[in-house]
């Protein structure tokens, strides 16, 4: 029964170095370019879309953390990254001003809206941006706001402090989630509330709920919810370990005829989420 | 409530078809707890071993302190470790943040406590005769130590199931410090937080069932253990 035992002890200890011995290969093998993204380009699907074209096109393998825009430019400050592709402009701007990025370039766009439940407890149903904010407030409709310096957040920010000149804070109705778009979006379905996403995500949580989503679109196609994405390099000035040149690659695909074409042609449920725009600046 | 049972049924079609994106992240899983396992075993053995056996000054202090790890949050230990392996921290040279090395390291910070705690207490309970007799045969520190760790080892088993189910089941620092980047650093965990964020209940139901799994197979190791002895 002791030798049994240890024979145990012996098998679990080697199955133990086998699979660490198995673990061991796991550098790299080919050219891997680190991107910090928002998570409307991950959620959507897109990158899942667009890294084997890329790949196919450069031979560089992509991989992605999909965070808020916020956390994306403070993992491109801190060097942890290789290229972003961030949806902020004004941040953006800042961002190369203070030296942490270089050659930004704008790649494509959507619009943001405002969903809600189809019982629309605060009437803002095709009303402007302003007065359904204004209503929303008033009435302490539930909305789900990300609450995590995304791109999406900062849009949503700025719109409050213009429309209702303070942003909700503490607020019962107001709730920070601190999640990613999609997960706000089925928060807010789950509460039967509003909140304010960009396009291509509802176009996924539409697809997710097979064409029925709890939470519709209520307000759209005000010009100031145009929603920019852009690509930007991490500044090697600061950051000698990152990989300059294969961001410089990925921007430079991106903004190309094929890489604008793939992003055109990325659609779900027959709609297209994004709008290239390489060329417009 | 449809969809937890579309859930079971996506379950058995991910896994019996070989969905890519689901053994992706089981593999990751298996890779990164063997190595957590691997080094904190190597290291806990050797320190619990001279805990449990010397006795010292502030021997019951470091007890203590060794306790109190046992309840280490992940989520801090994923900070602490974040923050170590970014590149404006001390250890960002090594390129660690955003690898399943840099989980592993975290894990192993995790896996520790449990290891040297354990291991301290088994062998504490070993008869104080086995002392004595290795120490009138003359045996060297070495022997004596091999000699412990033997009869310690179902101690030692425990130990390492207790710490493989905890490394297993954690969330928190795969998420912090591996960054749950697709087809590299998406672990079992990390994976089902992700699809229950997205709304996608079936595939995180499929992947919890496979969690479920590992820690049966983990529980029965250890009764089967028990019941031998």
């Amino acid at each position: 029964m002791v030798q049994s035992q240890v024979k145990k002890g012996k098998s679990l200890i080697s199955v133990f170095v086998i699979m660490f011995l198995a673990a061991l290969p796991m550098k790299a093998d080919c050219e891997q370019l680190l991107l910090a993204t928002t998570t409307s380009t991950d959620n959507t699907g897109l990158l899942d879309y667009l890294a084997p074209i890329f790949t196919k096109a450069t031979g560089i393998e992509l991989k992605w953390v999909a965070t808020g825009t916020g956390k994306a430019l403070k993992l491109g400050e801190n060097c942890d990254c290789d290229v972003l592709m961030v949806h902020a402009p004004a941040a953006e701007k800042q961002y190369v001003e203070a030296g942490f990025g270089v050659n930004r370039r704008q790649i494509m766009f959507n619009d943001f809206v405002i969903i809600g439940p189809d019982e629309d407890p605060a009437g803002i149903k095709n009303q402007e941006v302003c007065s359904a904010l204004q209503e929303i407030t008033e009435k302490k409709s539930v909305f789900a706001s990300r609450g995590d310096e995304s791109g999406t957040n900062k849009k949503e920010i700025a719109l409050w402090k213009q429309c209702v000149s303070q942003v909700p804070q503490q607020q019962e109705w107001y709730m920070q989630t601190g999640q990613g778009m999609l997960a706000t979006i089925n928060i807010a379905a789950e509460r039967s509330g509003y909140t304010m996403t960009d396009r291509g995500t509802f176009i996924k949580f539409e697809a997710n709920s097979k064409g029925y989503p709890p939470l519709k679109i209520m307000v759209e196609g005000d010009a100031s919810m145009l929603n920019q994405y852009s690509v930007i390099e991490v500044n090697q000035a600061r950051c000698p370990n990152v990989q300059t040149a294969l961001a410089r690659r990925f921007g430079d695909w991106l903004v190309s005829k094929e890489g604008q074409k793939a992003i055109e042609n990325f659609r779900l449920l027959d709609k297209q989420l994004f709008i290239p725009n390489a060329s417009a600046e | 409530m449809e969809f937890i049972l579309e859930g079971l049924v996506k379950a058995f079609q991910l896994l019996f078809q070989g969905d890519q994106e689901t053994f992706s992240a089981i593999w990751a899983t298996v890779k990164v707890s063997s190595i957590s396992m691997t080094v904190s075993l190597l290291i806990g053995v050797p320190l619990g071993y001279l805990l449990g056996y010397l006795s010292f000054p502030g021997k019951r202090a470091i007890r203590t302190v060794v306790d109190t790890l046992l309840a280490l949050p992940t989520v801090f230990i994923g900070l602490v470790v974040y923050a170590f392996l970014s590149n404006r921290g001390p250890l960002g040279e090594l390129g660690l943040l955003f690898t399943l090395q840099g989980i592993a390291i975290g894990q192993s910070i995790l896996a520790l406590p449990i290891v040297i705690a354990l291991t301290a207490t088994s062998v504490e309970s070993l008869e104080r005769a086995l002392q004595l007799t290795l120490a009138s045969l003359g045996a060297s520190p070495l022997q004596k130590f091999l000699t412990s760790i033997r009869e310690a080892r179902l101690g030692l088993c425990i130990a390492a199931i207790t710490a493989a189910g905890r490394v297993l089941t954690e969330v928190g620092i795969s998420m912090m410090v591996g960054g749950n980047i697709k087809w590299h650093t998406r672990t079992i965990t990390t994976a089902i937080a992700l699809e229950t964020k997205k709304g996608q209940f079936a595939t995180g139901i499929a992947l919890g069932l496979v969690l479920l799994a590992m820690a049966f197979t983990v529980t029965i190791s250890l009764s089967t253990l028990r019941r031998r002895n």
